[in-house]
């Protein structure tokens, strides 16, 4: 009997730990950029081509920056999520259209709403390379100071927004 | 004739979707010496859409944008160790395929080693404590009088 226990303890500790690495999500890769300055840029404005935006003008607040683009389907899945997000009115949210065409991008946000302050334009996907882009929609917290304080890869579902995104940009907001 | 229709129906199509393909082939760059080091160093740079493609081999637009990149700070005159570093700025050591050695991979790199340590004092141990089981009989002199004459008449 006690000659099984031991292949059996091993197979046990094998399993679980297929059991949970299966569980894991191995698209989302941690971001070096948390607790890192954001990577400036000035790029223009989606709505308005003469204007540009950098997030230099953000300084002093927090803020969300979320890459989106027209072509992206699970962009559609989270927007209402950020359409109710931008009435309550917690903190502004800045829009990223990465490589997307401008008549496109315009013609979706009058479509599904429109809960950016403002949305630069990423048409080359450069800016989106600088802040480790690599699957939309990505949405970054960046305090007072400008640094990243938080990178949700893939949609804003209700509970990261409710349990991670608000409660700290509350905090942050101290 | 049904299926003749059919077929050239198939073929037509398969003509009007070919061009398509061709969109593949991206222009071969100007300067060929940029070109291989382009591909010496995305082969140890995993695209982050597909996962366990490199760099190198990807399709994904993000890795066409990343080699775009990569192609850009050659001709900058950065390193290879440059680029990787600007890379793994941005996107963390899941892109490198050859991680670095530091504390948090030292059981990545040195755990195959761990367990062949381990492997090899389990062997020993066993093989020692094995060794002690087996208790050599002493043969009394009655066994060997009877060996001998046992193997005598296997021999004659």
């Amino acid at each position: 009997m006690n000659r099984f226990l031991l292949p059996l303890g091993i197979f046990i500790v094998l399993v679980s730990f297929l059991a949970v690495g299966l569980r894991l999500n191995p698209r989302e890769v941690p971001s070096p950029l948390v607790g890192k300055p954001a990577p400036d840029f000035s790029v223009p404005q989606l709505h308005d081509e003469a204007a540009m935006f950098s997030p230099q003008e953000m300084a002093g607040k927090v803020w969300l920056l979320n890459v989106w683009a027209s072509w992206c389907v699970s962009c559609r899945e989270e927007h209402p999520i950020l359409n109710e997000f931008a009435k309550s009115g917690t903190t502004p949210l800045v829009g990223l259209n990465y490589k997307d065409k401008r008549e496109d991008g315009i013609r979706w946000l009058a479509r599904f709403g429109d809960p950016y302050l403002l949305s630069a334009v990423d048409s080359d996907g450069r800016v989106g390379i600088n802040y480790g882009v690599y699957g939309v929609p990505e949405t970054y917290v960046i305090d007072k100071a400008g640094v990243i304080r938080f990178k949700q890869i893939g949609p804003v579902t209700p509970a990261v927004l409710q349990q991670k995104i608000i409660p700290l940009v509350q905090e942050l907001n101290k | 004739m049904r299926i003749l229709h059919a077929m050239a129906a198939v073929l037509a199509a398969l003509l009007i979707v070919s061009p398509v393909f061709a969109k593949e082939a991206t222009p071969l760059a100007e300067d060929p010496v940029v070109e291989q080091r382009l591909i010496h160093i995305s082969e140890e740079l995993r695209c982050l859409v597909c996962q366990n493609e490199s760099l190198a081999g990807s399709q994904a637009e993000l890795a066409q944008d990343l080699r775009r990149e990569v192609r850009d700070l050659i001709k900058q005159g950065n390193s290879d160790q440059q680029i990787k570093d600007f890379l793994v700025s941005r996107y963390g050591d899941f892109v490198l395929y050859r991680p670095q050695f530091k504390p948090t991979t030292w059981l990545l790199w040195g755990g195959p080693f761990l367990l062949l340590i381990v492997g090899l004092v389990v062997l020993v141990s066993y093989l020692r404590r094995r060794s002690k089981l087996i208790v050599e009989a002493p043969l009394s002199e009655e066994d060997r009088k009877r060996a001998e004459i046992l193997l005598k008449g296997e021999q004659s």
